[in-house]
């Protein structure tokens, strides 16, 4: 991973003293309400319902076995003993005292952390692929891409006081879309061409309440240009982004209300001036940058399905299950990915405990190269575990409970915090979540039922992605009571794509019994090896919708 | 006389700003150095730039091309932030930097405040009038901020990678 240099940490402790001023002047009276706002807000820091709020930055969801000790100890002494893995692989706080955040940044900058830009009107933490860099089917390594992006949008001068949240992602997977770059207000999809690496940039894209899949914009970037090109978009967008009204401020709506075209030719022209300017990314400095993601030392010798692997799926019918959903392929013969899903019932997806973060480190030292990452999905990834080793890990994770053999299934859903913690919720979204894994606790019917994508947002801003949920749900306040309107269809897997409205919202109590009879639905009308978003596509929504508002089932 | 920062330094300064309310109360233009809105510059354009010591102030939404033949007649452009939330300004200041290659004064007026000087100085903002209410010796601190930048800037356009 990305390893800092002397001037990424002088940068660092600057900004830490530099928020501890404005921390004191604030608390002083020097700084009013309005002005302290976007300063802390690009340090990640909200006001929530009940205590401030603090978003750490984890780069395309790298973080080492000594970050997430470190991440562990600001849980035990600063907040109340946990965190939560957000949908954009940060990581967030939910009790931190105002007074003590200057305190956290100091202890997250010795571990190269930081919660710069994670809030706020401004270019926020890239993202990318949580298998980056070990998926067979990518065509390079992103990694290095996102922290050239990173390093260009860090206190960029120019785009502090955007019009509104710019997030950009990197795919470097063909034929699929596990960044979501379709959704996000600048998507750059890594593609090769006559054996140069260049860039398709979409732009557009984005959930919350106008949600919409980005336009082509670039069609084919070549690499020295990257920066430039992103860096005429934003000029685009922070000259002609709508301020008025933060509901139209995103660069979707000022994409859709020029027109591609359009948007291209203002694009292409800011672009002219910049190209071969000092922006252009030489090839020593990506050199650099791809040698911080070198690979680690696998050993070469190595070949996949070894006989331990073999004997223990074979014995062993809990680890047969568990590696059959939750172990992924890897590029390197010998090795897997595993994913630690988040999501123990009666607890909020994504959360884990101090102590869990300490064991999680200790199991990234033992079987990962000291490393792990986070997921969009609310998850851990252990990146680089030797198929031999899978069984003993298993086993830890089991005693941990980190084993649910529930990846990508019903169960394995996205829910942002929503109204137990969030003051932007209409509704909550953890007690729905958790009704939801009650009911649909045999995991044997989960296993027939297959791959379902379940998100839930609290509220229009779809901090839980669910439009592009196989079946989304949205908490709405009517007249000060909760009610869950379903979409279904949306997807956010091979491609990104909005779901589509079942019809009028239901109750809370409501909304296990509706899941329950659409997934009858699906079962009944499946055909075989048909998964859930398969069937939804070839019947269309129509019978969904009978079945979800029929009163006779 | 009313003090502004100017090239890292509190300096006094003579400049008087009207705003488009202000000069329709005025019969005439003021005597000595004044800033006035870009329509009545060029409403007035010829018998303005003979004086010599008028300056031109950009609201968001008025880019530099309307100026961009006035340029080489103008001692200073200032722009105007409204709400420092409000970062159209910042572009603006770019492009007349990079784009227009505008050598002159471009002056911050308005909303500006000690924690955006940093960023402001970086885009070509070389001079800035502080809100009155706030400390102008306070608010120099705030061009201090960072030693270390990653992008280039209006200062030098290199990213951090080539500057050795």
């Amino acid at each position: 991973m990305y390893v800092y240099r002397p001037h990424d940490k002088q940068l660092l402790n600057e900004r830490v003293a530099q928020f501890r001023d404005q921390t004191r002047r604030f608390l002083d009276g020097q700084l009013s309400n309005d002005e302290f706002l976007p300063l802390r807000l690009q340090n990640g820091l909200y006001i929530q319902r009940y205590a401030p709020m603090l978003r750490v930055s984890v780069p395309y969801g790298m973080l080492s076995s000594t970050q997430l000790r470190m991440l562990g100890r600001i849980a035990r002494e600063w907040d109340k003993g946990y965190a939560h893995v957000s949908t954009r692989q940060n990581i967030q706080y939910n009790w931190p005292d105002l007074e003590d955040v200057p305190d956290i940044l100091a202890a997250l900058a010795e571990v190269e952390m930081h919660a710069i830009q994670t809030s706020g009107n401004c270019i926020r933490n890239v993202t990318t692929d949580e298998f980056a860099g070990i998926n067979a089917a990518e065509i390079e390594d992103p990694r290095p891409w996102c922290e050239i992006i990173r390093q260009w949008a860090t206190f960029n001068p120019e785009f502090a006081y955007l019009p509104r949240k710019f997030k950009i992602a990197v795919n470097a997977v063909p034929d699929a879309d596990p960044a979501l770059i379709g959704v996000h207000d600048i998507g750059v999809q890594i593609v090769h061409r006559d054996g140069e690496t260049g860039f398709q940039v979409l732009a557009g894209g984005g959930l919350g309440r106008t949600p919409m899949v980005g336009e082509v914009i670039g069609d084919f970037v070549p690499w020295p240009h990257l920066l430039s090109y992103l860096e005429a978009i934003l000029r685009v967008y922070n000259k002609y982004g709508n301020r008025d009204n933060k509901y139209k401020a995103r660069i979707k709506i000022l994409v859709k209300a020029l027109g591609a075209e359009k948007f291209r030719a203002l694009t292409e022209a800011e672009f002219a001036e910049l190209k071969d300017g000092p922006m252009t990314l030489t090839a020593e400095e990506v050199d650099v940058m791809r040698g911080h993601f070198s690979e680690p030392a696998y050993d070469p010798s190595l070949t996949n399905r070894p006989a331990a692997l073999e004997q223990a799926l074979a014995s062993n019918k809990a680890f047969n299950r568990w590696f059959h959903t939750n172990v992924t392929a890897h590029r390197q013969p010998g090795y897997a990915a595993v994913t630690l899903t988040l999501k123990k019932t009666g607890r909020a997806p994504g959360d884990l405990t101090d102590e869990e973060f300490d064991a999680v480190a200790d199991l990234a030292d033992q079987f990962s190269f000291a490393e792990a990452r986070t997921t969009h999905q609310q998850n851990i990834v252990l990146g680089d575990v030797r198929q031999d080793q899978l069984f003993p890990l298993w086993e830890k994770l089991d005693a941990l409970g980190f084993a649910t053999p529930n990846l990508k299934l019903l169960t394995d859903m996205i829910a942002c915090p929503g109204g137990d913690f969030c003051s932007l919720a209409n509704a909550k979204s953890i007690p729905i979540a958790e009704a939801i894994q009650r009911h649909f606790d045999d995991m044997d019917y989960l296993h027939d039922l297959g791959p379902i994508d379940v998100n839930i947002s609290g509220c229009m801003n779809a901090c839980g992605h669910h439009h592009i949920g196989h079946i989304g749900i949205l908490g709405v306040d009517k007249k000060g009571r909760e009610y869950y309107q379903i979409t279904l269809g949306g997807r956010g897997d091979k491609v990104s794509k909005i779901g589509e409205k079942l019809g009028p919202s239901f109750d809370a109590d409501q909304v296990v019994p509706v899941i329950a009879r659409l997934v009858d639905l699906y079962v009944e009308q499946r055909k075989p090896g048909e998964l859930f978003i398969d069937t939804y596509e070839r019947l269309g929504i129509e019978p969904f919708k009978e079945r979800a508002y029929a009163t006779d089932h | 006389m009313p003090q502004i920062i100017k090239d890292g330094a509190i300096v006094e300064d003579r400049w008087q700003w009207l705003d488009a309310e202000a000069l329709a109360a005025q019969q005439a233009l003021p005597e000595g150095p004044v800033i006035v809105p870009l329509a009545y510059w060029q409403a007035h354009r010829d018998s303005l730039k003979a004086r010599g010591d008028v300056a031109v102030c950009l609201e968001p939404g008025e880019e530099p091309v309307a100026l961009a033949d006035d340029l080489a007649d103008l001692p200073m452009v200032a722009i105007h932030f409204p709400a420092f939330k409000d970062g159209r300004g910042y572009s603006y200041a770019r492009e007349l930097r990079t784009r227009y290659g505008f050598k002159g004064e471009i002056r911050a007026l308005g909303d500006v405040l000690r924690d955006q000087l940093f960023y402001l100085q970086r885009v070509g903002f070389n001079a800035f009038v502080i809100r009155s209410d706030r400390d102008i010796h306070d608010a120099l601190n705030g061009l201090k901020d960072f030693s270390v930048t990653y992008q280039g800037d209006v200062h030098d356009p290199r990213p951090i990678y080539r500057r050795h």
